[in-house]
């Protein structure tokens, strides 16, 4: 239960991140909040020679507002987000996810790059990123690259991040003012890592009616769903599961369809005037 | 080993840590403060929790070295907080501990409710202690010890 040696480095820009990165490929890892990598490194499932701890880096703490995207730094934490001290681009969704993570305690150290770099398939920003098809901002060697959601996750804790880039921020699109959204959630205690993730964002204003279903075994799978918003079809919704890669019958296959019918009435149910 | 300052319960320190050395093994070896308690040490159960910069944190997620020029508060600091002596009676009075083992922690949750949501009904007390483990108590007397304190009874 205490962490293998590591070395500890705490730099101050993110081209002094890069350059220790890149001098320490292989041997080191990012770490912001370290609410994943801490209780990893303490089981001994991580053991990097090498911690660069980026929250000591202003450029990645901010919150940049446009018209129709906020961006939000990397090291901008859950009970940031939870607390309105930024700018949520989604009427109120970001902040009732954000006030979901695990508990108030982890929620002030963990951070949105952090666990988006981590791509556990169960945890909640990775798979609501996928929904709003947010954008990733990367920073190597060569300089800013930006990656879209759908070349993020390749799969469990795997993404398109390499050893020698840190991900400086997300950009959000904004849902207008008359979209719908719900957030299902399924797990067994409160603040665990769910087993099953629906969501809908309902935004016809701009051309997206969209389903997620997350906590699967790899990158979240997100659809089309206007159709399956108007009007429940089991036939539907069982093909969307399977294409999820969920087995009918199976335990995983039940709760993922009780998320997302759960998160389908919920959307239904929201008043487009609310803000 | 990396040399660095933090305040600890007010005092301002100069000192030297081993990076793998996580911020409650620091306070409790280093500095001889015993009371931040250490039961899972991977994040779970809340025993550890304390208040950096203000705000409850996991002491055992948290290597000592990166919270170079955090202020830390540990329980011993609470001794003469007008608002932690009455959680404290509250706990006392509602039975909300048995061994203590996850106490300190729990205070530094129910200091953070009271603080941060002064409008909590019970469910939104109970849906905020859930990362904090206590294995005697079942939890009721814990939220009645929160409510007491909100209700300022």
């Amino acid at each position: 239960m205490k962490a293998a040696r590591f070395e500890y480095a705490r730099p101050l820009n993110c081209a002094e991140a890069v350059g220790l990165l890149q001098q320490n490929a292989g041997r080191a890892k990012v770490v912001s909040g370290g609410q994943s990598l801490g209780a990893m490194m303490n089981l001994r499932l991580a053991q990097p020679e090498l911690l660069v701890d980026i929250r000591a880096i202003d450029a990645l703490r901010g919150c940049e507002v446009a018209e129709d995207v906020v961006t939000l730094g990397a090291t901008t934490t859950h009970a940031t987000i939870e607390d309105g001290r930024v700018t949520d681009p989604t009427r109120g969704l970001m902040r009732e996810v954000a006030g979901g993570i695990a508990y108030r305690a982890v929620r002030n150290r963990g951070t949105l790059g952090g666990s988006l770099a981590h791509a556990d398939p169960a945890a909640d920003w990775v798979n609501l990123m996928a929904l709003l098809d947010a954008q990733y901002v990367l920073q190597g060697p060569s300089g800013v690259r930006t990656v879209d959601t759908p070349n993020w996750m390749a799969g469990a804790f795997t993404t398109a991040l390499r050893e020698d880039e840190i991900l400086t921020a997300v950009r959000i699109p904004r849902l207008s003012a008359s979209a719908r959204w719900s957030y299902c959630k399924v797990n067994r205690k409160a603040g665990e890592f769910a087993q099953a993730l629906a969501a809908i964002v309902d935004d016809p204003a701009r051309a997206r009616r969209r389903a997620l279903i997350g906590a699967i075994d790899g990158a979240p799978y997100v659809f089309d769903a206007g159709p399956l918003i108007d009007l429940w079809s089991d036939a539907a919704a069982d093909l969307q599961l399977r294409r999820a890669g969920l087995k009918a019958g199976t335990y995983e296959y039940q709760i993922h369809l009780t998320a997302l019918a759960r998160a389908i009435a919920a959307s239904r149910a929201m008043n487009r005037s609310a803000a | 080993m990396s040399a660095m300052e933090l305040t600890v319960n007010g005092r301002g320190l100069r000192v030297e840590v081993e990076p793998r050395t996580h911020l409650a093994d620091f306070l409790r070896e280093q500095r001889l403060l015993t009371g931040t308690n250490l039961g899972c040490e991977h994040g779970v159960c809340g025993a550890c929790t304390l208040m950096i910069d203000g705000v409850p944190m996991r002491s055992c997620l948290i290597p000592a070295v990166s919270c170079a020029g955090a202020q830390v508060r540990t329980i011993e600091d609470f001794d003469n907080d007008p608002l932690m002596a009455r959680l404290r009676a509250a706990f006392s009075a509602e039975h909300a501990l048995q061994c203590g083992f996850c106490t300190p922690g729990m205070l530094a949750t129910a200091r953070d409710i009271v603080t941060r949501l002064p409008d909590a009904d019970d469910a939104r007390i109970r849906l905020e202690l859930s990362g904090n483990l206590c294995r005697c108590t079942g939890y009721v007397g814990l939220v009645r010890a929160v409510r007491r304190v909100l209700d300022g009874r």
